[in-house]
């Protein structure tokens, strides 16, 4: 097994937030106890619902943010301080992918000056190698340089997709982040992205933390999985497995709620209840209250993170490692 | 029987720009369609334009009816009568879908004045049992509400309740759960299919989705670039597509279960409906086209019992997907 | 609730301060009154007795302390030129204002508001054309230009109308007209993209979806959502009902409030200015309060949490 990339170990992120115009503020526990590990040159899935905290854990991963408590360690060495020389470095080699590259792309420059801008700013190679660098870059995602000289507006939102992978890509980093990175794109797209991002990985040994409500894409991508509820990490195993053999009641759902063609709704888990909220996270189990199978300790004890079976590990009352090895 | 809504070379075009070229879609009484392809393919126009709801610049032919009775170009008055009353529809972003300056009593009895002639507190009962009906809990006091007050996935229910407040025959639901997170969608997809069993309601579900809509239709037609390519029964069109693009929609889904393998992705982009292929407009990205391919579009045509597919090759295509050499 | 309106009205106060300060301090910088007043040939010992009987030879700071403790009494000083409480000058001098802003403001709602609500629902007509280009040259072109052009048109080359002066309300016409031109221009390109903004709404498909006629879609889906912004320009023109008119009264020679400024700060009648300012700086203040809990009343976004839940 390859040693680890990316360790982050038990990270809580916390903010205050006011409802409404004249509410009192309430601090809002976006991520609380999170620890992963990222292998290098291995894919980390984390799924989850909107509220569930995915998008702050890969923020904090990457340094955008810090976290409250907790510590991220990249490459052995925990995480540099914001604008030191050292943290210039270490931020070199990760980049993150949004889910709107329109957004990301700045409309009234051609896309190649784009790509070539990470170039510029970290100050690597001359004038001459750095346009070879881009044209070798428009190459790795399957675009022309002609693609390069287009301004944003005048490319498909695959394309820009693309360009934003290409740009991330440029200083030639080890780490990706991926938020959301295929969910705005029509299916036929998103797969030709996903094909591409696997590619890229396999010819570049990257390492990914790829987060997206999407099971499916994430199943494809993806290694090792993780589920996220309000800020914590409920279940995580190999991606296959995890899927096929869902142990903690949320997943279960989440795995049945996704739609299958050729599978009729019949035996679906439907959760009863709203999407969490987590500026009033229940006590005890922040999932009991939706739970099909919720018992009197999910109220009260907030259950930890335990490994029940082989890699798989479960955060819930009513999986234990016996139970889940007679059930197997 | 004759059918609910029959709609027959329908087209619309925006400044000129065709957007929807040559739609033929017949829907029975009851029955689920499903309507899928990617954005731009056409899948919302039809039904806009079916209902007079395209703003005014869009230039609509063709014909749509319902019951025999033509709606293009229908009065105002009549049209304004079958939405609503005779054919709801909800749409895909509950966020900015309901006013936000009304309360939801309000706009709930909107509806119930136009269709059903309620007022007062006939009106108010009736918006509470709507509510309650859909799953909002305490509708009594939940009336006043404004709609920022809701969660998405009880806006989209409340969007139900307002659609269902008409007795309508005929719901078109236009992506409804795209905006919802996964257990959203599915207690609103299990809501709609409740729903249209006990109210014996057509349904059009309109989704980029092929799982959604393969688990609550009965048939399925794809669209591609202003047409439908693929017309077949759900569980068929998904265990045997016949057109290109179906298949490929099909290939680039990845699997839930099972081994992993590569996506079949579909090369290229969508076709800019300002400069169309003449031919097929899926002939550029289609790995089996031919050179009769570009010169002239295929019509829908049947191929089997409630099946038609709109490709020159889907003879050809369904011996390669299956694997039979020529009998 | 009562934090917020405290808030509120603590900043509007604040503003009032503000602006009362900062033309203090603009005019005790930007000449000498006793020279204005006096003229220049006044002897000296003349001048410094003068500055000495309005307090002009204390130090800047003790005077503002001096104008602030006045205003707490409740005392806004006397004209340089008369010795007449500069609020009476002010107070005298509404009527006539008001006798030109006020029903200005009337034509300018009456106008703008329901061409800019046409013109967003016939877009690209003819009609819309024709006002938004009217709309925007009554934009451009400003009141003084716009006010000479009127009386070449009216008072010199038809002679319909006076050209200038206060004595029947046909004199009053010209002026009004020139307010209202300009401020229905401002408001109907305000109303028309206030109200395409709304059109444009998934809610309002929502209505037409199910079955509302397109009148009451506008009239009870679109409007009462345009009204929102519309209002915040509204607010404003209130506002200016004092001291709206000043370019309009000094062409028209109208002598209400607007020409009383001129004429003292010319002057540098600095009770009589600061006076007007304070006032102006109030109606500005107090107007802006009222949309602000429009807004609530209009918005149930914005109204707080509790009242619903």
């Amino acid at each position: 097994m390859s040693p680890p990339l990316v360790e982050v170990a038990a990270i809580s992120r916390s903010y205050s937030m006011r409802s409404g115009m004249f509410g009192r503020s309430t601090a809002v526990h976006a991520v609380d106890g999170v620890s992963l590990t990222i292998r290098k040159g291995e894919t980390l899935g984390l799924v989850g619902e909107s509220g569930s905290g995915k998008s702050t854990t890969g923020r904090i991963v990457l340094g955008l943010e810090p976290p409250d408590r907790g510590e991220v360690r990249f490459d052995g060495k925990p995480m540099a301080a914001t604008g030191t020389v050292a943290w210039r470095a270490q931020r070199a080699r990760m980049q993150m992918i949004f889910q709107d590259p329109l957004g990301a792309l700045d409309r009234r420059l051609p896309v190649a000056t784009q790509i070539r801008e990470p170039l510029d700013i970290h100050g690597l190679g001359t004038a001459a190698e750095r346009e070879d660098r881009v044209r070798e870059l428009l190459r790795a995602v399957e675009l022309t340089p002609a693609h390069g000289a287009r301004y944003p507006g005048a490319l498909s939102g695959g394309q820009r997709q693309r360009i934003v992978l290409a740009r991330a890509l440029a200083t030639k980093p080890d780490f990706l982040v991926c938020d959301e990175p295929v969910s705005a794109l029509d299916v036929s797209i998103q797969a030709q992205v996903v094909n591409l991002l696997c590619d890229l990985q396999a010819q570049l040994g990257l390492t990914l933390l790829f987060i997206s409500h999407d099971l499916r894409v994430v199943r494809q991508i993806s290694n090792v999985v993780a589920v996220m509820y309000l800020g914590r990490i409920v279940e995580t195993g190999s991606a296959d497995d995890l899927f096929a053999r869902p142990e903690h009641p949320y997943t279960q759902a989440l795995v049945s709620a996704s739609p299958a063609p050729g599978r009729r709704s019949a035996g679906r888990i439907v959760l009863a209840g709203d999407p969490p909220n987590p500026a009033a996270r229940p006590k005890g189990c922040a999932f009991h209250p939706r739970c099909p199978r919720a018992i009197a300790r999910c109220a009260s004890e907030v259950p930890t993170l335990s490994a029940v079976d082989g890699d798989r590990q479960v955060a819930c009352h009513l999986v234990t490692g016996t139970q889940a090895r007679d059930a197997a | 029987m004759s059918p609910l809504v029959s709609i027959r070379d329908l087209r619309v075009a925006f400044s000129g720009v065709p957007v929807l070229r040559g739609v033929d879609l017949t829907l029975g009484k009851g029955e689920a369609l499903g309507l899928v392809g990617e954005s731009g393919s056409g899948k919302s126009v039809t039904w806009l334009a079916a209902l007079g709801l395209l703003p005014r610049h869009a230039r609509v032919s063709g014909s749509a009816r319902l019951d025999g009775r033509e709606l293009l170009g229908a009065p105002a008055s009549q049209l304004d009568q079958v939405r609503g009353g005779r054919v709801a529809m909800i749409f895909q972003d509950p966020a900015s879908a309901l006013n936000p300056v009304l309360t939801i009593r309000r706009q709930l009895s909107e509806a119930l004045a136009l269709h059903r002639n309620l007022s007062g507190e006939a009106a108010k009962a009736e918006a509470r049992r709507l509510l309650d009906l859909v799953g909002i809990p305490d509708a009594a006091r939940r009336l006043e509400a404004y709609p920022h007050e809701f969660s998405g996935g009880q806006v989209q229910r409340i969007m139900i309740a307002m659609a269902l407040a008409g007795n309508p025959d005929l719901l078109i639901a236009d992506e409804p759960t795209t905006a919802l997170d996964a257990t959203i969608q599915a207690q609103i997809l299990e809501l709609l299919s409740t729903i249209r069993r006990e109210m014996n309601m057509a349904m059009v579900l309109i989704s980029h989705d092929l799982g959604v809509v393969a688990e609550n239709c009965d048939r399925v037609a794809v669209m591609y670039a202003g047409r439908i390519v693929e017309q077949a029964p759900s569980n068929q069109l998904f265990a045997d597509p016949v057109h290109p693009y179906a298949q490929g929609l099909i290939g680039a889904l990845p699997p839930l279960d099972g081994p992993r393998r590569r996506l079949v992705a579909i090369p290229g982009t969508v076709p800019d409906p300002a400069h169309m292929p003449v031919g097929c407009a899926f002939a550029p990205r289609c790995a089996m086209a031919a050179e009769a391919c570009g010169v002239s579009a295929p019509k829908l045509a049947p191929i089997a019992d409630d099946r038609a597919v709109a490709c020159i090759r889907a003879e050809a295509s369904r011996r390669a997907l299956l694997g039979i050499a020529a009998e | 609730m009562a934090r917020y309106l405290a808030i509120r009205i603590g900043r509007a106060a604040l503003t009032i301060v503000l602006v009362v300060t900062f033309a203090f301090v603009v005019l005790r910088l930007s000449g000498d009154p006793a020279l204005m007043i006096l003229g220049p040939e006044a002897p000296p010992e003349v001048l410094a007795a003068f500055r000495k009987a309005w307090g002009l030879d204390d130090p800047i700071w003790f005077q503002y302390l001096d104008y602030f403790g006045a205003i707490a009494k409740g005392e806004l000083g006397r004209s340089m030129r008369d010795g007449r409480p500069a609020i009476e000058l002010v107070l005298e001098r509404i009527p006539a204002t008001l006798a030109l802003t006020l029903p200005a403001f009337v034509f300018k709602v009456a106008l703008g508001v329901p061409a800019g609500i046409y013109a967003a629902l016939h877009r690209g007509s003819a009609i819309d054309r024709a006002v938004m280009m009217t709309a925007v040259a009554g934009f451009t072109v400003p009141s003084f230009v716009l006010a000479l052009i009127l009386v070449l048109v009216f008072a010199v080359q038809l002679g319909w109308l006076p050209s200038g002066g206060q004595d029947s309300w046909r004199h009053a016409i010209l002026p009004i007209a020139t307010l209202s031109l300009g401020g229905a221009a401002v408001l109907a390109r305000f109303t028309r993209s206030a109200m395409l903004e709304v059109l444009g709404q998934p809610y309002i498909r929502t209505a037409s979806a199910k079955g509302v006629p397109w009148r009451k879609v506008v009239t009870s889906h679109a409007l009462p959502n345009a009204a929102i912004p519309t209002v915040t320009i509204l607010g404003f023109m209130v506002g200016t009902l004092i001291a709206g008119a000043v370019v309009v009264e000094s062409v028209f020679a109208w002598p209400g409030v607007g020409r009383l400024l001129v004429v003292a700060v010319a002057n540098r009648d600095l009770a009589v200015v600061q006076c007007i300012l304070l006032l102006v700086a109030i109606t500005m203040v107090t107007s802006n309060l009222i949309v602000d809990f429009l807004y609530g009343f209009l918005d149930p976004r914005l109204r707080a949490k509790g009242a619903h839940a």
